[in-house]
């Protein structure tokens, strides 16, 4: 088994943690993890990104060409990243900012209204976690009990901001429980 | 202190060090190397070492310089611009004999060049960077584990040679995340002591100097005995990774990070029929050169050298090894644009098409 | 037969490599006896720069570590930190001390390491010929400013000494001359209070002696000595600037 997952947004929007969080939570199961994060040369406009390839033997490149899965969170890198998921794949589109629609059914894609979502839990910049949500939910092989442990440690030293963290984290699972598509 | 972690190779590199007894590391903030330093100046005093943060990189070399003088393990890292300022005192420190272990993560350009992985400093490092015609060993890891395991060596390697060691990594080798194994932490009185040259030892009847300004015929015998350890290190000490060459008809040649976007382009050829194989060099100096005499050229109908370099520097030393007996290509990306196996892959077919 | 003075232990028996009338000679003699009469030999490190004030560092008994040029300072860093228990002391000419290795000299001094600087000034860049140095006097005439300095944007001598005293951790910051006896026995007391102090770990020491270069300022031992004293001393003048102990 190998996965491989591009997460692209603004700076600011927190891509990388998803990133982060997700290629940490496998290396505690003992799948190798790859994360590469990558501001700047290929990107314009303040956008940010980062691969991450989970894996049960070795991982030989961190980037790839295309991929299964890519999270793009604004337009910019909808435009950038839509075409590069592999047939077969899935996007999950931050459709808080994207109005756009992907044509064609080679990949799934899944349209995740993370910044609404985000402020109905009270806080705007947790967008992130509802994203990861969505993605620990069409995924098994992640334990979304690791993962919160995961999201815990990420705010050490801000604990005040955990509930609100797991909050939009356990929405992000509930809508695509619901099957929202 | 966990020894399996998820862990970025700078941070890898840096706990490698400690773990092989490295005490002394100075320093000067430049990208895409910072981790390394930030990580030291809090895990040296931790284990009884110390960290100075360096005014420039020439004082953190000189730093270097001094520590190494007294016999402790000691690093130092930086970036390819570091290099150029380091090149100086890297060059006294080598013909002073003192041992040390550096990282540096290479840059997209010339002067300031930009910080995103790049390996365009690889003419630079292999071929120069000193005065005087001394060199350094080379290291080029591809993995955060390889770095680990080499830079866990590398002091070894110092010791034994009386030399430095440089890690030569990038972007990719400093910023990717991955699963690391950590070996064990070396206890200090197991190291080599140098008691016969270090300056923390005093005998009166034998003055210790630690230069590398010698009269006429000492230093000519110095340079005898120093193009004399580089053919040993040749015979001996040469590393690299051989992944499907035996019966490959297509070789490419790749180092580092680039190496291990390699090993995948050939797996992927191979699915595709093309018969593959990746030679990569984790010695830069000592470079494994014999790999080519062995190489039967009837079968080899294709070198590609692989790199994140424009125009391409390891193909000129590849173009000399294989010497006309094969064609030899270069494929690269360069100026820290990212290169994927997708393209590496385009790129061989299209040069097969010819 | 009383003795009343003999050449310190610390040489070896070896020629020098000094020009007649070099201060240099002097400014080891000082050197070597106080280590002597303080019995720091077995713990001493000199570091040596590059330019005439190296030549003594093959004839000298304690261990010796030969620098860049220029980075004595961050040399005696790293061998400082990793030897705490050592007296290192680093011997340096005006043009490695105040120009190549200015960044280096300042930095050490800022971060009040626990080691001793002896600074040559003699005016002068000696042993590539007799070049402007970055102390070289208001008209004096060099290799490189025949008419005088001063005349093209060469700007003015740099006071060492008065520019360390700005600085918090530096505990003992003078200057002295090699001129005459008088100020050879101050420079001596300078020279031990200063090495005193790093045995007791008592901070950065900085002692700058005014040194004469009959070869490079083309002037006799004898008129070299008047130079001294009626030029160099006004430009530079004598005394301790800092002083915490």
């Amino acid at each position: 088994m190998e996965r491989s997952l591009l997460v692209a947004g603004f700076g600011g929007q927190g891509v990388m943690l998803i990133g982060k969080n997700i290629g940490y939570t496998a290396s505690k199961k003992d799948l190798n993890a790859t994360f590469f994060p990558a501001y700047g040369a290929e990107m314009r406009g303040g956008t940010a990104n980062c691969s991450v390839v989970v894996s049960d033997s070795k991982i030989c490149s961190p980037v790839k060409q295309e991929l299964d899965e890519i999270i793009v969170m604004n337009d910019l890198s909808y435009e950038k990243f839509a075409g590069r998921v592999k047939k077969g794949g899935a996007l999950y589109i931050n459709s808080s900012l994207i109005e756009a629609k992907y044509e064609g059914d080679d990949i799934t894609t899944y349209y995740v209204p993370v910044a609404d979502i985000a402020r109905k839990v009270g806080n705007p910049l947790v967008a992130n976690m509802v994203m990861l949500g969505a993605y620990v939910a069409n995924h098994e092989d992640i334990d979304v009990e690791s993962m919160k442990e995961t999201i815990k440690e990420n705010l050490h030293g801000k604990e005040n901001l955990i509930d609100v963290n797991i909050k939009a984290f356990e929405e992000g699972i509930n809508l695509m429980k619901g099957g929202t598509q | 202190m966990n020894d399996k972690l998820f862990v970025k190779g700078s941070e890898a590199i840096a706990e490698a060090a400690v773990r092989a007894g490295c005490r002394f590391f100075a320093g000067y903030p430049i990208t895409p190397q910072n981790e390394l330093p930030e990580y030291m100046s809090w895990r040296l005093p931790e284990v009884g070492g110390t960290y100075v943060q360096g005014e420039s990189e020439m004082a953190s070399m000189n730093m270097i310089f001094g520590a190494a003088s007294t016999g402790t393990r000691c690093m130092t890292s930086s970036s390819g611009p570091g290099l150029s300022l380091k090149a100086e005192s890297l060059s006294c420190a080598l013909g002073s004999k003192l041992p040390h272990v550096m990282a540096i993560m290479m840059r997209g350009g010339p002067g300031h060049g930009i910080i995103f992985p790049a390996q365009q400093d690889y003419e630079f490092a292999v071929h120069g960077p000193c005065h005087g015609g001394v060199k350094q060993f080379i290291l080029a890891p591809s993995t955060a584990q390889e770095a680990v395991d080499l830079t866990y060596s590398s002091f070894d390697i110092a010791d034994k040679y009386r030399t430095g060691v440089l890690i030569l990594g990038d972007g990719f080798l400093a910023n990717t995340i991955e699963n690391v194994t950590f070996p064990p932490m070396k206890k200090l009185e197991d190291l080599p002591q140098h008691k016969d040259w270090k300056i923390t030892e005093y005998d009166p009847n034998h003055h210790k100097l630690i230069t590398s300004y010698f009269p006429p015929e000492i230093m000519e015998q110095e340079n005898i005995k120093m193009g004399q350890m580089y053919e040993y290190w040749e015979e001996h000490e040469t590393q690299y990774q051989n992944y499907l060459m035996d019966d490959c008809e297509i070789l490419i040649c790749a180092y580092g990070s680039t190496g291990r976007i390699c090993e995948e382009v050939v797996d992927e050829l191979r699915n595709e029929g093309l018969k593959v194989g990746l030679f990569r060099p984790i010695t830069l100096h000592p470079f494994p050169k014999k790999v080519f005499e062995e190489i039967d050229y009837n079968r080899v109908k294709l070198i590609v050298s692989v790199e994140m370099a424009i125009p391409g520097q390891l193909v000129e030393d590849i173009k000399n090894y294989v010497a006309r007996r094969t064609r030899v290509e270069h494929f690269g990306r360069s100026g820290g644009v990212l290169i994927n196996p997708g393209e590496i892959k385009e790129a061989i077919h299209k040069m097969v098409e010819e | 037969m009383e003795i009343v003075y003999k050449k310190s232990s610390n040489f070896i028996e070896a020629g020098h490599s000094f020009c007649p009338g070099c201060s240099h000679g002097i400014a080891h003699n000082i050197m070597m006896d106080t280590i002597d009469e303080m019995g720091l030999a077995e713990k001493a490190i000199l570091v040596y720069p590059v330019g005439c004030a190296a030549n003594a560092m093959t004839y000298v008994k304690p261990n010796v570590v030969h620098a860049p040029h220029g980075r004595a300072p961050a040399v005696a860093t790293g061998i400082k930190r990793c030897a705490p228990d050592k007296f290192v002391v680093l011997y340096q000419g005006d043009g490695d001390l105040a120009a190549i290795g200015m960044a280096e000299t300042i930095h050490m001094a800022n971060r009040g390491e626990h080691v001793t600087t002896i600074y040559i000034n003699n005016t002068i860049y000696g042993m590539t010929g007799g070049q402007m140095a970055p102390t070289t006097m208001m008209g004096q005439i060099t290799t490189t400013t025949r008419e005088g300095r001063g005349l093209h944007g060469e700007g003015q001598p740099i006071k060492m000494c008065e520019m360390i005293s700005t600085l918090g951790e530096p505990k003992f910051v003078a200057r002295y001359a090699l001129d005459n006896a008088k100020h050879v026995i101050e420079a001596r007391k300078g020279i031990k209070k200063a090495f005193q102090m790093q045995v007791e770990d008592k901070g950065y020491a900085f002692i700058e002696l005014l040194s004469m270069c009959p070869s490079n300022w083309h002037l006799s031992p004898k008129d070299s000595v008047k130079y001294m004293e009626e030029e160099v001393i006004k430009t530079f003048p004598l005394g301790v600037y800092k002083e915490e102990v």
